[in-house]
């Protein structure tokens, strides 16, 4: 058949290959030159710059229930000074609490979330990787942790223990990354037997550098799928479980938390939810733009 | 082929009782007392605890997991403390619900996200691309109660088009299952993008291009057979994870579905009731991931298991 | 009601001259004096959550526990919409002198929904099978008085010996010690009368296949889905049910059910209106028409465990109690509520109106906090269950101990997890939200003996204060030896001295009485109070009429 006469040819093309050193100058041009990963790049350090300077920025206290935040009848205020963002449900500052949001929301969508990606991926490429009873036993796992009650932990949980924000990370650390070992491993399944690989390991490529060199960089785009679009439902996430009690409790504010505690009112007071909403999406779309753009400047997934 | 399937039985076996073993020392480890909820509050110590020795719970915890075992094998799931009613009997009566919001929801995902994440691959870079990628993003982020809250103000409230929620009719299903389908869709168009662009990127492909092989042709065979590979993972997922019903969804649109029932029975510690649900939402976390193992050979004749 | 959210009850104070000890057997349920009204018609009334049980010796929630009521009946119930207690399957009573011995004659010709004629026999069948550690009924602690019932639960007796049939429609009640509040005990759904057979037929699915003498009966149950009641067409009471049908739709949002409502797609919101549109409705003439607003028989306090330092100083404890803003809380519900100063809510006659309790005046607080030794302050933990709006109370609650200088670390979680806190003593304030204590009987000592005895200071309790005063509880016991008709009087004068003199030694934060609101559909109508009923929580479903 046509096709594995091309995977043949294929076979025969030199690796094209030079130190990264000497490429630097010209990813970093390649990378200034793609505007969509600038702008990520910009996005990312406007949302690092707001959660670390967010007490110079807040025009507000933002754990203050102010008298005025609310209408007599107990109603949040919408947008307009002096609450540019409106009020929440006890009177408070939103935009105040969605400056602050930022902190504990990058903190866990970045960190709670890469830490999945990084179990998974291991967990992944240790199935292909061993195959056999490591492969039955890691995949079956994979199973039993898809179908265990993540609810129940919380709540058991946030009743032992102190709450805290890595205790946060680490239920969703232990709930995700089961999505992105089931990805990676059928990713690599075929890769696996694909024919170049094949080829590596026969001219005596070790399998580990196999793995490094010439499966990794198909997983990128992989990777940065779930590293991105999971920092939007981990944000939320961390809202759910710091509900149950185990994560940051009131009145630190998380930009899942606020959509969390006000998502019922949204067709009466939709800023509550807008707001904090927005962020969640800036942030992970920058962390997208930027990944994307990262991988083409450095041209990971055509390294080979 | 069958030796394989015999296995992937066998271990779905070792699953099970992973999951049940699991979820009985978390329930265990609770601290909340399901006598104790039963009791309410006008109940005296000695009240508490004749109800303890009659639910058994004053047994020691690997007696009491052990006669759920044996009782589990012989059919029997126990009775809900809250409901005094058989577990089988209400599991059964949101077992349809369940699955059918499952399969559309599912439906719904890949209806929505494979065409887009093929689009935004084949026109990658383009505004096309950009859009169909920042509204995979919108859909991922939005939060489901208010998707579903606002897609039954303007689709059934305001343009009485569906039903205000409810179960019954195909009609009440549409609502609920997009829903789902919009975040999960969200996934899938990112998914089949990002695996598409791989596969497009490889040698073959490109010289598949350079002899002249049609591209539609590329795409339709190969490139998208391999690129799916991913998506027929977090289908399989999928099934085990919906079956395991969605909560919020259910909640929005009142669908009478199997996460509803575990929820509650969750605020009350009602454990036969939370077992009965966490065993049910195993048996399809396996069955899905089987399937999908048994899928991406089809797909790709290149991997076979041994 | 044990567990769940209240939302509740009637417009006008219902009448404060209750004489519950009096058989007033001429008092007919039909007060509203809608004798002539017409019958037919069917309503649909929505619940987010599923219907448990209407096994009346298992169900214990606000939400089940007047459809409960509805479907069953018992020796005694309340006049509809107020908390006046009278005879209801009984014809009539009498006490004997010493207090000890009640004798009830039932009502002829009240039949069971399977045809069988009600006999003196079911009454003691019931309260056995209630008493029974078996059936594992919540209400079994309500009726450890009746003679011999301690010996049925031991297993040491085959029946109740207090309990005596002596002829088909004369059951008489041996209590061990004068019980006050024994009346009202024999109207809660525990005592409400079941058919031995149809239970025993039900084979341990009593509670999803009930049988009773009430004006409705199960016609339909979808599981998760809806049930579906009709008339009894042999109900006792003349012209009751009002309706044909009426059907319970769970698993409905709140939100969506507003939205249903205003379509006309259903008639009576179970879970009330929810909090985003409340002032909307309040605020539009024609909406608020829908509403009914009334009182019910709750208190939302915070705990302060008693013997926790600094809370074992009473200086502190009056210090939290004098920092806290009830107006602003209750504005953050929406005015749903009138703020507490006291134990026991208005609906009470032992509630003490001329009783000032702790005025807010942080001032003041910093100044006795500084004189106990504490000038900056201390940190605690405030347990809440993590529903809205409790988790907002909760934080309201926290703002205000931190202008005083508590610095309160929230713990907002699951239910069952601050009961346990709660009843482990581990909890150091306690925010009572969601949980707090609406009383499962007119008589205050309810608000006692379950939440601020001593005797309920056990590990497990719901004593969440760990309160316990060794005088207090005699005068408390003593008090509900008053049985008889003329101590009534005197009875309810030394309740409100008691639950004075505790607030002096300020266990609690009163917080607020929450008030019943619900909203139903131009459909259906009858008296306001019979919404918001403060017995018949939260609707008398025997008293709705479909509009004409």
């Amino acid at each position: 058949m046509a096709w594995e006469t091309l995977i043949d040819r294929s076979q025969g093309a030199p690796p094209t290959r030079s130190t990264p050193a000497r490429q630097l100058p010209k990813r970093l041009k390649r990378f200034l030159a793609d505007r969509a990963a600038v702008v990520g790049l910009c996005g990312v350090l406007v949302v690092l710059a707001v959660s670390i300077f967010a007490p110079l920025l807040v025009p507000h206290d933002p754990a203050k229930q102010y008298f005025d935040g609310l209408t007599l009848e107990g109603f949040p205020l919408p947008p307009a000074a002096p609450y540019w963002f409106g009020t929440d449900l006890l009177g408070r500052d939103l935009l105040s609490r969605v400056i602050y949001g930022a902190r504990i929301s990058l903190l866990v969508g970045v960190v709670a979330n890469g830490a999945a990606v990084l179990i998974g991926l291991l967990v992944g490429l240790a199935a292909d990787y061993f195959r056999g009873w490591v492969e039955t036993v890691l995949m079956r796992l994979t199973d039993v942790m898809t179908a265990f009650p993540a609810l129940i932990l919380a709540i058991a949980l946030a009743a032992i223990l102190r709450p805290s924000l890595w205790i946060v990370a680490l239920v969703i650390a232990l709930v995700n990354w089961v999505w992105i070992a089931r990805a990676i491993y059928a990713q690599v399944l075929s890769l696996g037997r694909r024919e170049f690989v094949e080829a590596a390991g026969a001219l005596g490529v070790g399998t580990l550098r196999t793995l490094a060199r010439h499966i990794l960089p198909h997983l990128v785009s992989t990777l940065l799928v779930f590293g991105t679009l999971g920092i939007s439902t981990t944000v939320l996430l961390e809202a759910s479980l710091s509900f149950l009690g185990v994560g940051v409790q009131p009145p630190t504010p998380s930009w899942g938390g606020i959509i969390n505690e006000s998502q019922s009112y949204f067709l009466n007071a939709p800023w509550l939810v807008i707001f904090p909403g927005a962020a969640i999406l800036l942030t992970s779309l920058s962390f997208n733009l930027l990944g994307e753009g990262l991988r083409d400047a450095l041209d990971l997934s055509e390294r080979r | 082929m069958i030796g394989y399937l015999g296995q992937r039985l066998l271990q779905a076996v070792g699953v099970m009782i992973g999951v049940t073993i699991v979820t009985f020392l978390l329930v265990f480890l609770l601290p909340a007392d399901p006598a104790r909820m039963i009791a309410g509050r006008s109940a005296t110590a000695a009240t508490v605890a004749s109800i303890r020795s009659e639910l058994g719970l004053d047994r020691p915890l690997p007696v009491q997991y052990f006669s759920y075992l044996k009782n589990l094998v012989q059919g029997d799931m126990g009775r809900s403390y809250a409901q005094k009613a058989d577990v089988a009997r209400l599991i059964k009566s949101r077992f349809l619900p369940t699955l059918q919001l499952a399969m559309a929801g599912i439906l719904f995902e890949l209806l929505i996200g494979l065409p887009t994440g093929i689009l935004a691959a084949l026109r990658r870079g383009t505004r096309i691309d950009q859009a169909v990628m920042t509204l995979a993003f919108v859909g991922v982020s939005a939060p489901q109660f208010v998707v579903g809250l606002l897609l039954i103000y303007f689709l059934a409230y305001l343009l009485p088009v569906f039903p205000l929620g409810g179960y019954g009719t195909p009609l009440h299903l549409v609502l609920p299952a997009v829903t789902v389908g919009l975040a999960g869709g969200g996934w899938y168009a990112r998914v089949t993008r990002s695996a598409m662009i791989d596969v497009l990127r490889q040698d073959y492909v490109r010289t598949a291009r350079a002899k002249g092989v049609l591209p539609r042709r590329v795409v339709a065979k190969h490139v998208l057979k391999n690129a799916v590979l991913p998506v027929v993972a977090l289908v399989g997922l999928d099934i085990g994870v919906f079956m395991g019903g969605i909560v919020i969804v259910e909640s929005v649109f009142g669908w009478p579905g199997i996460g509803q029932m575990i929820w509650q029975a969750i605020q009350l510690v009602d454990i036969p009731v939370i077992m009965g649900g966490v065993i049910v939402t195993a048996l399809f976390v396996v069955v899905g991931n089987l399937l999908a193992d048994l899928v991406y050979p089809v797909l790709d004749p290149r991997i076979r298991y041994s | 009601m044990g567990r769940g959210r209240i939302d509740p009850t009637g417009e006008q104070a219902p009448s404060r001259r209750r004489k519950p000890w009096l058989a007033l057997a001429a008092a007919s349920v039909l007060a509203f004096g809608t004798a002539m009204a017409q019958q037919g018609g069917s309503a649909i009334v929505t619940f987010q959550d599923d219907v448990s049980t209407l096994d009346p010796a298992i169900g214990y929630d606000w939400q089940n526990w007047s459809i409960i009521k509805s479907l069953f009946d018992g020796l005694m119930d309340y006049v509809p919409g107020t908390t006046e207690l009278v005879p209801h399957l009984a014809e009539s009573y009498t006490v004997s002198d010493d207090g000890l011995t009640y004798t009830f004659v039932l009502r002829d010709g009240v039949k069971f929904h399977n045809g069988r004629a009600l006999v003196a026999g079911d009454v003691k069948y019931t309260l056995e099978r209630t008493l029974d550690p078996a059936t594992q009924s919540p209400g079994q602690g309500f009726y450890l008085t009746i003679a011999g019932a301690q010996e049925f639960i031991d297993g040491a007796a085959s029946e109740v010996s207090g309990i005596v049939v002596v002829d088909d429609r004369t059951v008489q009640f041996t209590t061990t010690e004068p019980d006050a509040a024994f009346l009202h005990k024999l109207g809660l759904n525990f005592a409400h009368v079941v058919p031995q057979e149809a239970v025993e037929a039900a084979a341990g699915d009593f509670g999803h296949q009930p049988v009773g003498t009430g004006g409705f009966k199960l016609k339909e149950w979808v599981l998760g889905q809806r049930i579906v009641l009709e008339r009894n067409p042999d109900y006792f009471e003349a012209g009751l049910p009002y309706l044909d049908e009426l059907t319970f739709q769970v698993g409905v949002d709140p939100n969506v059910a507003f939205l249903r409502l205003q379509r006309g797609e259903v008639d009576i919101l179970g879970d009330g209106i929810p909090g985003a549109r409340y002032t909307e409705v309040m605020a539009d003439p024609t909406w608020s028409k829908q509403v009914s607003l009334g009182e019910q028989m709750q208190t939302g306090y915070v705990t302060i465990n008693v013997e926790m330092e600094p809370f074992t100083d009473v200086r502190v404890r009056r210090a939290l109690n004098m920092a806290v803003n009830k107006d602003r809380i209750v504005r953050i519900i929406n005015n749903r509520a009138v703020p507490a100063v006291q134990i026991l809510p208005p609906l009470f006659e032992s509630h003490d109106t001329s009783y000032a309790g702790y005025p807010y005046d942080p001032a003041a607080a910093k100044a006795l906090l500084a004189e106990a030794g504490y000038p900056n302050g201390f940190d605690t933990v405030l347990y809440a269950y993590n529903v809205a709006p409790n988790d907002r109370i909760a934080q309201a609650i926290q703002a205000d101990l931190a202008e005083i200088g508590v610095r309160a670390e929230l713990r907002t979680q699951a239910q069952s997890t601050v009961i346990e806190a709660g009843g482990a003593g581990e909890a150091p304030l306690l925010w009572s939200g969601g949980m707090a204590w609406i009383a499962d009987y007119p008589d205050p000592n309810n608000f006692y003996w379950p939440i601020l005895a001593c005797a309920s200071n056990i590990p497990g309790g719901w004593n969440w204060a760990r309160y316990c005063d060794e005088s207090i509880e005699a005068r408390a016991a003593h008090a509900d030896t008053l049985a008889r008709a003329d101590q009534q009087a005197e009875r309810v004068d030394e309740w409100r001295q008691i639950f004075v003199d505790i607030m002096g030694d300020a266990p609690w934060i009163p917080i607020f009485h929450e008030l019943q609101v619900s909203m139903h559909s131009t459909n259906v109508t009858g008296p306001d109070a019979i919404f918001v009923d403060p017995m018949h929580i939260p609707v008398h479903y025997e008293m709705v009429r479909r509009a004409q």
